[in-house]
Parts: C-alpha cells; sequence; structure tokens
C-alpha cells in the first residue's frame, strides 16, 4: 500500500517535472541552491537586524529580563556628548578618507595602466597591504607612529630636523593618523577595480580621440572619467560604507585607551561595542546600532542616487 | 514581547556552540568521575600555576576532575555572561572583586556555604581586603591571592646615573630627584631615557586614585563607596603632583614606548609603579638589575592599593557538581595553592599566616608588597572599566587640553559619581 503510494506521488512528480521547459527547470535548480544562503542571510543577517529595532526599545542588559522603556535610549544617546564626538569623528573617517581614497586609487590606477615594466609585480605590492589581517597591520603602523626612540616615522622627521610629532598622542593628529592607515589598507583593492575599470574601456575610443587630435587632459576628462562612473559609484559607496563601520585598525591603535585619547578617534562601531560588550547595555547599544544603520542606508541611499545615471 | 526570548535564544544557541567547541577541544575525562570546570583568564604564569593546582587537587581527589577553560582578558567577563545566559556557566569561575555586584545582579554566582565556609574562620586569617567579597554577612568567593603595588626600579640605570642602587627613592621628593638625574634627551629634547615610565592606562590610574590621594590626606570614595571623595584639596594636590611629572619636572611621558612596563623591560625607564603580577614577568629581564621598594611617601603619609581576583561558585552549580565545587574552592584558598600561586605568578598568599612568613617579610622583592598589605586599602569598585576611563581621561584633559586642575578633576567626580550611581541603581 505505502509502496505504491509512494511510486504513485513520485510519478505525480515525475509527470510535473517532465512538463517543465528546460528554463524553467535551471530556475527551479537555482533557486534550490540559493535557497540555502538565503535562509542562513535571513538567520543570520536580517532577523537579528530587525530585532535590533524591537531591542533598541528595551533596557536588555544580558542579564536580566528586557523591559520595555519607549524612545528613553534615544533620548539618552541624542542628549550624550560622547555621542556628537563620535557622531563627528566618524563623518570625519567619511568625509575625508572617502575622496582621498578614490583619487588617490585612481591616480595609482592610471599610470599603474601605462607602466608595463614589473606591472604585475607593482600591482601586488600595492594589493599586499589588503590581504594582511587588519589587526597585525594596525600593530604596525602604531609603533611606526611612536614617539623618539623607536618610532619609525619619527626618527625620520628628525633626520629633516623636523620636531617629533606626537600623533596617536595628539587629540589632532591620532584620527587623521588613523585614517592613512586605513587609506594604505584599502588602497589595493580599489587599485584593481579601477584597473579593471580601465582595462574594460574598448581602446578604440582612444585611437578614434587621438585621431580627432584630443589632448590628454581631454581624453581622461571626456572619455575615461565618464565611462568609468559605474566604477567610481561602486568604489564611492563600497568605501564609504567602509569608513563609516571603521573599527579594526582604531581598536587597535589605540588599545591602551581605545578610542582615545579623549574620543577623538572613537568611531560609532567602537562606541556600540564598547557599550554592549563593555558595560553590557545592549538595549542602549541596540539604539546606537539603528542610528548607524539610518546613516549608512541614507548615505549609500543619497550616493546611489546623485551618482545614478542620467 | 515573544522577540525577546527568542533573541536571547539565539545568544544562548551561540555561546552553547561557543562553549560546547572548548569543551571539544579539551578532550574526554574518564566517565566516572565528576567533572567540573575552572574559568579564569589568559596570563601565561597564572595559568601555569593553575594547572599545577589542579594536578595537586586531583591526586587528593580521586573523584574528581577539573578542567581549566581560559579565555583572553578582553573577551572574559563578556564569555563569562554569556555563558551565563546560555546556562553553562563554569561551575567556579574567577572573577574581581569590583565585578561582584554585576555578577550577583546577574545571578551568576551564589553564597558560599556558611558551614563550609565559616566567616569567622575567613575573618580570622585572610587579610581583612577579603571583605569586599562580603555581602549582606554572606561571603560570595575567597582568593587565593592578593594584589599590592610598589615602586621597581633599575639599579644599574641607578649606579650609571651616580645614584645609590641600594637606596631607593623613599619620599615623592626623592622620587621626583632620582627621576631627573636618570632621564636622558637628545639633541631635538626627545626622551631617549625617561626617569620613570608613565602609563595611565595600567597601573598608574591606581597610584592616583587610590593611594596619592589618600597619601596627601585625603579620601578617594566615601566608606560606603557610594559617593566619589576625591574632589578636595589632597585630590587636586595628588593630580598636579601627577601631571607634573609629565609637565613640570619632565622625567618621563605618557606613550613612551607605547606602554610603561615594556620601557622598564628595555631598560629605558629607570622606574615605574607596578604591582605584584608583574613581579614573575620581570624576573625574566637578564640584562639589568632591578628592585623592589615600597612606594615613596607623601609627608610621611603611607598608602597603598590592595586588590585581587576572587574565585567564587556559579549560581548554577548544585547536587554532586556543586560538593565538588566547593571542595575545589576550599582547594584553592588553601596554604598550599597559595604557595604555588606565589612560587608561580609571584602574588601574595591571601592568608596572613602564608604571606606573613619570616622569609616572605624579608624577602627582597616579595616583602615591599607584603609589607603594604598593613595599609592597604581595598575601595569597593562597582564597573572597573568605567571608573577606569575616568581616570585615563582625567589626565588626558590636563596633560593634551591644558585644563585646570580644578576643572578637570571636578569633572572626572562628576563623571565617577554617575557610574556609582547607575550601578548603585541596578
Amino acid at each position: 500500500m505505502a509502496h505504491t503510494n509512494i511510486t504513485g506521488s513520485s510519478g505525480v512528480f515525475g509527470r510535473l517535472w517532465g512538463r517543465l521547459s528546460l528554463s524553467s527547470r535551471q530556475v527551479v535548480w537555482a533557486w534550490t541552491f540559493l535557497a540555502l544562503p538565503l535562509v542562513f542571510f535571513a538567520v543570520v543577517r536580517f532577523y537579528p537586524t530587525i530585532d535590533a529595532f524591537f531591542l533598541s526599545i528595551t533596557d536588555w542588559d544580558l542579564l536580566n529580563p528586557a523591559k520595555f522603556i519607549g524612545l528613553e535610549n534615544y533620548h539618552r544617546l541624542f542628549a550624550d556628548p560622547v555621542f556628537w564626538q563620535v557622531f563627528r569623528n566618524t563623518f570625519a573617517y567619511l568625509i575625508l578618507g572617502t575622496p582621498i581614497s578614490i583619487v588617490l586609487s585612481f591616480a595609482i590606477a592610471y599610470y599603474l595602466d601605462r607602466v608595463v615594466f614589473l606591472h604585475g609585480f607593482i600591482r601586488a605590492l600595492y594589493f599586499l597591504p589588503y590581504l594582511t589581517t587588519a589587526a597585525a597591520m594596525a600593530w604596525v603602523w602604531r609603533w611606526f607612529y611612536q614617539p623618539p626612540p623607536i618610532g619609525v616615522i619619527n626618527s625620520t622627521l628628525s633626520i629633516f630636523g623636523i620636531p617629533a610629532q606626537p600623533f596617536l598622542r595628539s587629540i589632532e593628529q591620532a584620527l587623521p593618523a588613523i585614517m592613512t592607515t586605513s587609506i594604505w589598507a584599502h588602497l589595493g583593492f580599489q587599485i584593481i577595480i579601477f584597473l579593471a575599470g580601465l582595462r574594460a574601456i574598448p581602446t578604440s575610443y582612444y585611437e578614434a580621440a587621438r585621431v580627432d587630435g584630443l589632448g590628454e587632459g581631454a581624453i581622461l576628462t571626456r572619455i575615461t572619467i565618464p565611462l568609468l562612473k559605474p566604477t567610481t559609484v561602486f568604489l564611492v559607496v563600497f568605501s564609504s560604507i567602509g569608513f563609516l563601520r571603521i573599527f579594526d585598525q582604531v581598536y587597535n591603535m589605540t588599545s591602551n585607551d581605545p578610542g582615545g585619547p579623549l574620543n577623538s578617534t572613537k568611531p560609532l562601531v567602537l562606541m556600540i561595542y564598547q557599550t554592549a560588550f563593555g558595560s553590557y547595555q545592549m538595549g542602549y547599544a541596540a539604539a546606537q546600532t539603528v542610528v548607524l544603520f539610518v546613516i549608512l542606508f541614507t548615505i549609500s541611499m543619497a550616493q546611489l542616487w546623485i551618482l545614478r545615471n542620467r | 514581547m515573544t522577540f525577546l526570548p527568542s533573541f536571547r535564544n539565539l545568544v544562548r544557541a551561540l555561546a552553547v556552540s561557543a562553549t560546547a567547541a572548548g569543551a571539544l577541544l579539551g578532550g574526554h575525562n574518564p566517565a566516572a568521575a565528576v567533572e567540573i570546570q575552572y574559568w579564569q583568564y589568559v596570563f601565561d604564569t597564572r595559568v601555569q600555576a593553575m594547572t599545577e593546582v589542579i594536578k595537586t587537587f586531583e591526586a587528593e581527589n580521586p573523584g574528581i576532575t577539573v578542567k581549566q577553560v581560559t579565555f583572553p582578558y578582553a573577551d572574559y567577563q563578556t564569555r563569562l555572561i554569556a555563558a551565563r545566559a546560555a546556562g553553562r556557566s563554569p561551575e567556579v569561575m574567577q572573577l574581581f572583586y569590583g565585578w561582584l555586584d554585576t555578577f550577583i545582579s546577574g545571578r551568576l554566582v551564589q553564597p558560599l556555604s556558611p558551614t563550609a565556609f565559616k566567616a569567622e574562620e575567613i575573618e580570622k586569617e585572610f587579610f581583612p581586603i577579603v571583605s569586599a567579597m562580603k555581602r549582606d554577612g554572606k561571603y560570595f568567593g575567597l582568593p587565593t591571592a592578593v594584589r599590592s603595588m610598589a615602586l621597581f626600579y633599575n639599579k644599574d640605570m641607578f649606579a650609571k646615573a651616580g645614584l645609590d642602587p641600594e637606596k631607593p627613592p623613599r619620599t615623592i621628593e626623592e622620587l621626583v630627584a632620582a627621576g631627573k638625574a636618570m632621564t636622558k634627551l637628545d639633541n631635538a629634547g626627545n626622551f631617549t631615557q625617561v626617569g620613570m615610565a608613565l602609563d595611565i592606562a595600567r597601573q598608574d590610574h591606581n597610584w592616583w586614585r587610590e593611594i596619592l590621594v589618600r597619601q596627601y590626606g585625603g579620601e578617594s570614595y566615601s566608606p560606603d563607596g557610594a559617593k566619589v571623595a576625591y574632589n578636595t584639596e589632597a585630590g587636586r594636590k595628588a593630580l598636579q603632583f601627577y601631571v607634573d611629572l609629565q609637565k613640570v619636572h619632565k622625567i618621563g611621558r605618557e606613550g613612551f614606548m607605547d606602554e610603561g612596563q615594556a620601557a622598564f623591560r628595555a631598560g629605558l625607564a629607570g622606574m615605574v609603579v607596578d604591582g605584584t603580577f608583574r613581579i614573575a614577568s620581570y624576573k625574566t629581564i637578564k640584562n639589568f638589575t632591578w628592585g623592589v621598594v615600597e612606594l615613596p611617601t607623601v609627608n610621611g603619609n603611607k598608602a597603598n592599593f590592595g586588590s585581587y581576583f576572587a574565585n567564587a561558585i556559579s549560581a548554577g552549580a548544585t547536587g554532586e557538581k556543586l560538593a565538588a565545587a566547593e571542595k575545589f574552592l576550599a582547594f584553592v584558598s588553601s596554604p598550599k595553592a597559595m604557595n604555588i600561586w606565589l612560587e608561580k605568578v609571584g602574588e601574595l598568599p591571601a592568608r596572613r599566616a602564608v604571606a606573613l612568613t619570616d622569609a616572605n617579610v624579608n624577602d627582597p622583592v616579595y616583602g615591599p608588597f607584603i609589607r603594604a598589605l598593613d595599609y592597604s586599602s581595598t575601595p569597593p569598585m562597582t564597573d572597573e572599566l568605567a571608573q577606569r576611563q575616568v581616570s585615563i581621561d582625567l589626565i588626558n584633559t590636563v596633560l593634551l587640553k591644558d585644563t585646570p586642575i580644578a576643572d578637570a578633576l571636578k569633572v572626572a567626580a562628576e563623571r565617577e559619581q554617575a557610574v556609582l550611581d547607575k550601578a548603585k541603581a541596578k
């Protein structure tokens, strides 16, 4: 009985499957395979994200049951001067870091594209930092920035008679010092993407422009930059998100006083980390992540809209 | 509010898998034995000492196996709390005395059984600072070792600077003079060698807040620990002295060689204030000889800061696991374990009789620390991390922003008071 049932149902299934066209079958297979990562993302990414919104209106501290407290976490956050300092820092990383890294990586890619001798080697050198663990890199840079007698940068400055700089021990210099490390770390990736974009532009366009007598400057502004727009949009969005989420470099370079001195280098993500895993105020930390989410979402959308194809 | 328990379940599941992964790495033990877990943070000598304590304990108690699990210090407290949320706390855990209120309110630990651990005996045999583990007449844990602070100094640097290496500074005036003699600058005015390593994020915040303030005649906190008490003339003088080491006397600089202990190890700092826990590490120094002396006095006043990590029993331990945990806790607080700890880690035994032997009191290294226990205080702490940050920021506002001492101190006292108030409100 059971036996006939099974063959019966598989028969029905088989007949249905048989009736599908080849392309429909491929779609079914594709969705079957896609379902796994989708379920994974839903459980590990989207569900906690949505949950964070709910947590942000509670006072959950990991130890005691959560209580609904309305918008108190948000009131507290917006009244906290440290939050506004952290907010400014986060935007300083973004507003300075993104344009500098884009311009720099474009310039390097633009000229590297013309270098034939040792091209692969130079490209590999630029890419190498991207492969290095962020923590290891941050610690090496931390030692570069040390005051005399051990800091390499200060030793170099002293050769030229320039007084030693405090770098990470200064409330003005610490943020740019850390940002430099971060730009350097991601430069290789951006150069590779720009190089790919440059290679994708058909050489016939350049030949035609040269036949028409266009100078190098005009070729750059009329052909190369406009045709690189999709690449640039991708990198601007990608790099902005990276700077808004900066954490590893800051934490490792200032681990004696994370985000210091005097919160001058603390980005939002580090504040969230300390609120959640230093003082276990999960609800308050969730409110901070919601704010970060809103910022990331707004900026990404704005960039896509501004840089869209008209 | 169905979403909350479910999120907690997720955290629980993650924590369970984390502890399970930890358990898998440990291998199997005989099925018949009761197995309990002991957690502490990673610090080489402490882990080695505990491994030996456990070996001795297991030899004496064949029915019990103890598995030691360690985590990096930065993660340690989070792991304990996550394990509690997952219902997988270790039976016996090490905790800083300043975490106790958080751990009680989060139901991580249970009070020690008054029959197995008698209060009168504890108070008679241990140094009085164990009272920081007592709440409402009940003890929640006992330390193996206690810590105090002292001044480490580099004898070779003393000799090179024309100072007598057998006459280390006894007063803060002598400290400044010795520091000046050992400080070396290059042509551009940069330090190439400092008289004293200054590192507020490590032990200097304790030196300033718990020791110098009291030496200048003030108090760090009110007796019940509820109020910050250093925003006074004594507090201002203590702060002035500490920042003047960098601003006026220029015998050292925050950030020199990245960490104070690194500068001392490298032989580039003449002195450093540090705790007992540093002894084992400094004992590996080969290229110079060093000494230890009690912290320098202010107008003849002595003070010191005693602190400790205690061991406590998880709130979830019951039945035979609880019995095993009690046996283990009694053993790690026994004279035998304390001697192992002293020898391996260099931390002072928490029992008076074990600590105050003639050999220990007259020991050139342990002596200064043990003698300091007589006049040490252990202020109640509620949120060690946040309270330390207040001191770090206080020093930085004066050093980096030139904020007047009185203003900076007022802000710091208010900030730290807010930390204390928040903890009390729970």
